[in-house]
């Protein structure tokens, strides 16, 4: 396989085609809320991405849905799609604990990660081969970023989460 | 390509026009860079001169001769070095100087032209609060004064007037740019008007490529008693230039995108205007007296030259301008429009549009383009697994980008040493992006 081919894994072409989870969604009534804008200062793409979180029990909040807004390459969307599925109805702590082994994969360098870690990314797996281009890692992360940064400003992170 | 007899590519026909294969490979041989392959052992097809150029030889050789034989404090010291090394800084402006068609005290030495717009924008502002004395209130600007830039301009030469104007009180308008790109010179006499004290705007588009025609815009800035400010940075490599025959009161230009280094530029004034501007960075190299209270400054180029200066990159640069003026600019400016002809074919393709006209006159071999349905991004990245260098994303013109209704476009630019077959490569390549990502209508 190329690196070509290795970077652009059919599973990215494919959720780059129908993304998931895209078009800003109202949030539902009891739903503490938390949402972000990123830019890629490279290209000027973005994206918009809002949380709901559901707090009924307070000691496991669960991202209840996701929903964004933006434009940006195929690695960027996808990233975003698949983070959608990955994030959207599981609790918050396995949201930041995928975007930690995320950013993990990241700097990988092509690599790829254990067998557990990648199990726990599943479809994003697929990006390991980004992790060979410098100047695209910035795309395939803009979505995490604007996750993490969504779910400090929802209040849901306390700042020793955060540390 | 035509066919010239000749020995070398310094003695190439002007009546020719271009450049012949043989002239061209000897061009080419200039710069080791474009020998190395890239991605799995490619040829390199670098199409992103326009960002920054290659080096020749001959800059290189100057920029290391500078450092093993001549390297020492300009302006000072009573030693043979420091006067040798005085001489190869002071022979680069000489040079730089001639090859824009200005005196050689017009030429300041800057770190790039980002520094050196800065530059101009600052000693307004400076000459806003005082500094300068009477001699310089000419340049004092008030609220409700306008800075006139336009819709094509790079970052570069919008940020700082746009500071300016917060620092002042000035507003910033600007002349708009046709659907082709060019800047709109119907209108000079409606936007520029009587409030306007400065007019920014670039010789050369480096996103469309459209040379913009500055005469216009001279003459109405004359009239209502505006200063000139010409982003000269995508010209001065590809066209013949001559500040003094263009009117302008200050251009800026870097070394670097004319096949000089890194960390060098050039702010460009009239000779009276950097006479009568107030400094901006001070300190050492610049002062006449200084005294625990007070100081007063050399005369221009020096006054706007503090510290230690970018020597052997302004020697360097110097090497690079004489390159160039051997090379001809008539000469490179016909062939890089047979380079513009070819680039523009792009446009023949399924799903390509090219932002910018589509006519290689009076354009640079600048092509910026959008692939329907393919991000700028995931285009540049195919290009790039073939080998081909191309610039994606905005290019520092985010407003220009906002005109087309597009945030980013991938561009291929060119330069003397770009051939016909780096050409082919490219719209070969190209080609076969829509069927990559299966976006073939």
């Amino acid at each position: 396989m190329s690196s070509l081919e290795q970077m652009y894994q059919q599973v990215i072409l494919d959720h780059a085609k129908v993304l998931h989870g895209k078009g800003l969604v109202e949030p539902a009534d009891g739903h503490v809320v938390g949402e972000s804008h990123q830019v890629n200062t490279t290209c000027g793409d973005d994206v918009t991405l809002r949380v709901e979180i559901d707090e009924s029990d307070p000691e496991n909040p669960v991202v209840a849905r996701l929903s964004w807004e933006g434009q940006g390459c195929s690695i960027s969307q996808a990233s975003i799609s698949v983070l959608h599925d990955l994030v959207a109805g599981e609790s918050v702590d396995a949201g930041e604990r995928a975007g930690e082994v995320f950013r993990e994969l990241m700097s990988s360098r092509g690599k790829g990660l254990d067998d557990d870690s990648e199990d726990l990314l599943g479809d994003a797996t697929a990006f390991t081969g980004v992790s060979l281009y410098p100047a695209r890692i910035k795309c395939a992360l803009l979505g995490w970023a604007a996750l993490r940064d969504s779910l400090v400003t929802s209040g849901v992170l306390t700042n020793k989460e955060q540390a | 390509m035509t066919t010239t007899v000749g020995t070398s590519h310094l003695d190439h026909c002007p009546t020719y026009g271009a450049l012949s294969a043989r002239e061209l490979a000897a061009v080419r041989a200039d710069f080791p860079l474009l020998e190395r392959t890239v991605r799995q052992g490619r040829p390199l097809v670098y199409l992103d001169s326009a960002a920054t150029s290659q080096k020749p030889t001959a800059v290189l050789d100057a920029e290391q001769d500078f450092y093993e034989r001549r390297n020492a404090a300009v302006h000072r010291g009573a030693h043979q070095l420091a006067e040798e090394a005085t001489e190869a800084f002071e022979g680069a402006r000489a040079e730089v100087a001639r090859f824009v068609g200005a005196d050689v005290g017009e030429i300041v030495w800057t770190s790039g032209a980002t520094a050196a717009i800065n530059l101009v924008a600052y000693a307004l502002s400076n000459a806003t609060l005082g500094r300068g004395g009477a001699v310089a209130q000419r340049f004092a600007l008030a609220p409700g004064d306008e800075i006139v830039i336009t819709e094509a301009e790079h970052h570069a030469n919008i940020v700082p007037w746009q500071e300016l104007a917060a620092r002042t009180g000035a507003t910033v308008t600007y002349l708009p740019v046709d659907d082709e790109g060019r800047i709109d010179t119907s209108v000079v006499d409606r936007v520029i008007t009587e409030r306007a004290r400065v007019v920014a705007f670039t010789h050369a588009s480096n996103v469309t490529g459209a040379i913009t025609d500055v005469a216009p815009i001279v003459r109405r800035a004359r009239e209502v008693g505006a200063l000139t400010v010409l982003d000269a940075c995508q010209s001065v490599p590809h066209l013949p230039v001559d500040l003094h025959e263009l009117g302008v009161d200050f251009a800026a230009f870097s070394g670097h995108k004319m096949m000089g280094p890194t960390g060098v530029g050039v702010l460009y004034g009239r000779r009276e205007l950097l006479e009568a501007l107030p400094p901006v960075t001070t300190g050492g190299s610049m002062i006449e007296v200084v005294t625990m209270t007070e100081s007063t400054y050399m005369a221009p180029p020096q006054r706007f030259e503090a510290g230690t200066q970018m020597v052997a990159q302004a020697v360097a640069l110097g090497a690079a301008a004489q390159y160039l003026g051997e090379l001809g600019m008539d000469a490179i400016a016909a062939h890089e429009r047979e380079m513009a002809a070819e680039l523009l074919k792009i446009a023949d393709l399924p799903g390509i549009r090219v932002v910018g006209p589509t006519d290689p006159e009076n354009r640079l071999a600048v092509v910026s383009f959008v692939v329907e349905g393919v991000h700028a991004h995931d285009v540049g990245q195919i290009l790039d697994d073939a080998g081909i260098a191309v610039r994606v994303g905005h290019h520092c013109a985010q407003p220009l980008h906002r005109r087309f209704g597009i945030v980013s476009t991938a561009r291929a630019s060119a330069a003397v040493y770009t051939s016909a077959q780096d050409v082919a490569a490219f719209r070969e390549s190209l080609a076969g992006v829509r069927t990559f990502f299966g976006v073939n209508d």
